[in-house]
């Protein structure tokens, strides 16, 4: 059983995160944690916006929030995202890691510690290969894998720089994303 | 339920670096012991992996018997990230909505806590010197980092930085030209020594140690997010005794009073940019009289 998702994107993300978002259905039985590479001065747009068109909540992680399923939790803009694993939201503003921060491979392989095997972890669409070797250590520890198909993707270089390093368990375009995670959503509930 | 391998592997990692922690505090009287732990374990995993040691246990031996490994595994565990006018709306909040208080004391004390290598020490400082403030103004700049302490009191940067830190310099609405402020040497720029005739760089451990002064102001930036609650409450009420009554406290963007014990003492100067005020009366808990 399926505790906890984690997402990176970064170039074209709002447009995928737009596509496949809206289509989580209400009372989602996983929380999600995602970081979007942002500009350091962006305001709150992007949260707000997509929690207007999708059925969960989605909105920007706070300092010692305890996560709660049913809930889209974005890193804020400058601010790496740490999960502890007492399920709960810390922050760093240590440097970047692959020139960005928030960086995705520091909430995968922070998660990845807190979640082991029942963590899901997302790469979507990307200019640079942030994200690749936390996905790597959430299938170390047992975790399921996930690329957003390179050939769907805006950009393709974060999906393929995954797929070089690590074998994911699974390709699937963004649509087929949204089907695997209500799936899973569905099973949890089954067996809850 | 049976665990499997990838639980035990994490829970003797948790327990080699609750050990490590133990041993840095015990040896050296560095406490990290609550600070968040996902920030630890991945400073102290980033530490084994380029010491290219197999075990965090390793690096315990290290830390007891090799004292130049304190300073590297120091270095590791606090976060010194910093820039000049970081989040310049804060630094226009404070000229705007703090300063006319302070200009209201003959002489006010101001406390940097957790200070790093300076940079957003300097940048009040030239706030002052702007409004004509940095004569009456007691400046404290503390760290226990006594690497970026010696940085920041040299005042001396890398002239790559000088463009971002221009910009702030610019959106936190400052009047001068930011050049004016600094001489360029090489890859470096030296700060204007001036700046510095009213500051104080002195070793404090929010950790470990007490109230040292009554200040007017306190600003504690990006410090807070790594400590765990109950530290933080440790530190705001350390906070809380070192401020006068009417003095504001200063958090970074993410950091918030609210959950705080001592928030019933405060109240909200700016929310956006975390700026609280002191009441002038407050109010202490009385156990049998509530």
């Amino acid at each position: 059983m399926f505790e906890a998702v984690v997402i990176g994107a970064s170039a074209g993300g709002l447009n995928a995160f737009k596509t496949f978002l809206p289509k989580l259905e209400k009372n989602f039985s996983l929380p999600l944690m995602l970081v979007q590479h942002i500009s350091p001065q962006s305001d709150n747009y992007m949260t707000t916006h997509l929690d207007k068109l999708c059925k969960i909540k989605v909105k920007e992680a706070e300092e010692k929030e305890t996560i709660k399923k049913g809930t889209a939790y974005f890193s804020p803009p400058n601010f790496h995202m740490l999960i502890e694993e007492d399920k709960s939201i810390s922050f760093s503003v240590e440097n970047k890691v692959n020139y960005a921060r928030p960086s995705i491979d520091v909430l995968f392989e922070t998660a990845s510690y807190a979640y082991k095997n029942k963590l899901i972890g997302i790469i979507l669409t990307g200019a640079n290969n942030d994200g690749a070797a936390g996905l790597k250590k959430i299938q170390e520890l047992g975790g399921f894998t996930i690329v957003q198909d390179p050939e769907e993707a805006e950009v393709d270089t974060m999906p393929l720089s995954a797929i070089k390093i690590m074998k994911p368990d699974k390709i699937l375009k963004l649509k087929e994303i949204a089907d695997f995670l209500n799936k899973i959503h569905k099973n949890n509930k089954r067996i809850a | 339920m049976k665990k499997d391998n990838s639980e035990i592997l994490n829970d003797n990692l948790n327990i080699e670096i609750e050990l490590l922690l133990e041993a840095l505090y015990r040896k050296h009287g560095y406490d990290f012991r609550n600070y968040g732990k996902a920030h630890i374990k991945r400073r102290v995993l980033h530490r084994l992996a380029a010491s290219g040691l197999n075990y965090v246990s390793d690096l315990q031996h290290k830390l007891i018997y090799d004292d130049n490994f304190l300073k590297l595994l120091l270095d590791d565990l606090s976060i010194t990230v910093t820039e000049m006018f970081r989040d310049p709306d804060f630094y226009k909040a404070v000229r705007q909505e703090v300063f006319p208080i302070l200009k209201t004391y003959p002489f006010f004390k101001i406390w940097h806590a957790g200070c790093a290598t300076g940079q957003e020490v300097y940048s009040m400082a030239i706030m002052l010197q702007e409004e004509g403030l940095l004569d009456r103004a007691q400046i404290y700049a503390t760290d226990f980092n006594n690497i970026a302490l010696k940085k920041a009191r040299d005042g001396i940067y890398p002239v790559d930085k000088i463009k971002e830190y221009t910009q702030n310099f610019q959106r936190a609405g400052g009047k001068s030209s930011f050049s004016d402020y600094y001489t360029a040497r090489y890859d470096s720029v030296i700060l204007d020594q001036s700046l510095k005739k009213n500051i104080v760089f002195a070793d404090h451990n929010l950790v470990t140690d007490s109230v040292f002064a009554e200040v007017n102001m306190i600003v504690c930036r990006n410090v807070l997010i790594y400590f765990n609650k109950n530290l933080q409450e440790r530190v705001f009420s350390l906070f809380e005794q070192s401020l006068i009554p009417g003095g504001y406290l200063c958090l970074g963007s993410k950091e918030n009073l609210r959950f705080s014990n001592i928030f019933r003492n405060f109240e909200v100067e700016n929310d956006k940019e975390k700026i609280y005020k002191k009441q002038y009366h407050t109010r202490t808990i009385k156990k049998n009289n509530v």
